[in-house]
């Protein structure tokens, strides 16, 4: 604590104090209740990660093409290996909470539209929730408007019905969903029903005809499907953007550069150029293995594989899907329950939106206190904020009308994405890639597409702005 | 976002309160425009881009001669390298 503010070291204990007491009282009254706690202790863990490294996933794209910065990319390489190594042990065991989700153009135009929204906010789903923990109101507004577009989004029905393919409609009324879900009324009901639920899923294991439980996960799913693409991904940042400099550093250092050990020291020197970045990857990677094994254990523990489960033996049904069942993920999940939020409101409001595929079929929208993912993604915030605070980072920081238009359109944007691809950078990206699971390349690939069109357009913005400050000095 | 003639061959950028990426592109463009040898001062309160930018003089030569913060507010002194 040397060097910390006193006023920070308060809030620290105070922050950290909350959450354990939070852990104990409710385990108190059930032992259901650790089930969560489970859930908020690994939010705590990758808030911390996420402000110690900096590490957002829009900058891994964005900085690469707005200012020739590699770091990000890097750590996400690096956490995507790691998370995969660790979570293929349950994966072979047979114990993974993980699902494949179906690949096909829409994970690319849905990682697309992701990345021009997170372009424009300023950060992705996950960098949004730890800038919240440094006491960034503009983040806080980000977060807001991923909520209400995919709570609006995820209902929308009367005039979007007309936009929908016949093909969907037909598919998806043939599906025989249950009565309360009425899957002929909303554009993402038929999306889902109609479209993506046709599409085929894939993991690389299965691609490659990997039988064996330990190999389809360690060498399919991992090997092929993350450490293979992961490396190949980053010979090209390297190639493009990080050689130039590194041999032009040696050539003045009088080093030699040209042949292979100097590649392979370059390429080296871009893995290790950002410690704390590379350092946040690796401990995220390791903790969302971590996660998965946690969560399966209670799943096994309590005898039920969704939370909802236990909420009704609790006696809690408000709030719970058709199937009995909430969101609860298994592992790291960030726009669902942001969603959540949001349909919840909405829901106490009046608004009838446990018609749907999406909460009223899938992931229910329980009481936000209740919420499993909620509590991961509340002690995020938590943990981004003590780790802000330690490092003398944290500082309330208002809007400006600029940047809350940017926060609105970009959040909309992502929110968006986030429904079309069935999650976000983390959910749709991270996890699925690390899974091996084929979609989730697709949805990096539009989201590359989509970050390269939102810096473009941010390039031709801050010019402007930019040109008009210098001409002032005659520049 | 304030840009400023501070003395003669120093330049003030100021993006407090702007998040990324606005500041690392606000301070590439400025650095681009500047001539070699001259100084921009920069004052930004995002700490997420401090770590891009720090890298981006690394990667192309600019030297960050002076780092100082306090409060969450950052001021960097970044020399232009010669091209």
């Amino acid at each position: 604590m040397e060097g910390v503010e006193k006023r920070n070291q308060v809030w620290v204990f105070v922050i950290i104090g909350f959450l354990s007491l939070l852990t104990m009282v409710t385990y108190s009254m059930h032992e259901y209740y650790i089930y969560l706690a489970a859930y908020l202790w690994f939010g705590f863990v990758y808030g911390m990660c996420l402000q110690y490294g900096r590490f957002c996933f829009s900058s891994a794209f964005r900085d690469l093409f707005a200012v020739g910065v590699p770091r990000m990319a890097v750590g996400i390489m690096i956490a995507m290996v790691l998370f995969g190594t660790v979570s293929a042990f349950v994966t072979a065991t047979g114990n993974s909470t993980f699902h494949p989700a179906p690949y096909g153009i829409h994970s690319v135009i849905a990682g697309f539209v992701f990345g021009v929204g997170m372009v424009l906010t300023g950060g992705c789903a996950s960098g949004s929730l730890y800038k919240a923990g440094e006491g960034n109101a503009t983040a806080l507004l980000v977060i807001l408007s991923i909520s209400v577009s995919q709570a609006i989004f995820a209902d929308i029905g009367g005039w979007a019905n007309n936009l929908v393919p016949y093909s969907w409609h037909l598919s998806a009324v043939s599906k025989g969903l249950p009565a309360a879900i009425n899957a002929s009324d909303g554009w993402m009901d038929q999306y889902l029903a109609g479209y993506v639920w046709d599409q085929p899923v894939l993991l690389f294991s299965q691609w490659l005809g990997i039988r064996d439980p330990f190999l389809a996960a360690y060498v399919g799913d991992v090997l092929v499907g993350v450490v293979v693409p992961a490396t190949v991904v980053l010979i090209a940042v390297y190639l493009i953007w990080y050689r130039k400099g590194y041999l032009r550093k040696r050539a003045e250092a009088h080093l030699p550069t040209a042949g292979l050990g100097v590649e392979l020291a370059g390429y080296w020197s871009m893995i290790t150029a950002s410690k704390r970045t590379a350092i946040a990857g690796l401990v995220l990677g390791i903790a969302a293995g971590l996660h998965m094994y946690v969560m399966k254990g209670m799943q096994l523990k309590f005898g039920a594989s969704n939370f909802g489960t236990l909420m009704k033996e609790m006696g809690i049904t408000s709030g719970l899907s058709a199937k009995g069942t909430v969101f609860d993920p298994g592992y790291w999940y960030v726009t669902t329950q942001e969603a959540q939020w949001v349909g919840w409101v909405f829901n106490k409001l009046g608004a009838d939106n446990m018609d749907n595929i999406y909460f009223g079929l899938e992931n229910g929208l329980p009481n936000p206190l209740i919420n499993p993912a909620d509590w991961m993604s509340l002690a995020l915030i938590g943990g981004a904020a003590v780790m802000a605070l330690l490092s003398n980072e944290f500082k309330w920081k208002g809007t400006t009308r600029e940047l809350a238009m940017w926060a609105i359109i970009g959040g909309t944007l992502m929110g968006i994405g986030a429904r079309l691809g069935l999650g976000c950078n983390v959910g749709a990206f991270f996890v699925r890639v690390s899974q091996g699971d084929v979609s989730g390349w697709l949805f990096g690939l539009g989201m590359v597409g989509g970050a390269y069109v939102g810096v473009k357009f941010f390039n031709w913005w801050t010019e402007r702005k930019l040109a008009r400050e210098m001409a002032a000095c005659g520049l | 976002m304030k840009f400023d003639k501070k003395s003669e061959g120093v330049y003030v950028l100021d993006v407090c309160g702007y998040v990324c990426p606005h500041p690392q592109l606000y301070t590439k463009k400025a650095l681009e425009k500047i001539q070699a040898g001259e100084t921009l001062e920069l004052v930004f309160d995002n700490p997420s881009s401090g770590e891009s930018i720090a890298a981006m003089c690394e990667s192309t030569g600019n030297e960050v001669v002076d780092k100082a913060g306090q409060g969450g507010k950052y001021i960097w002194k970044i020399k232009k390298a010669a091209a």
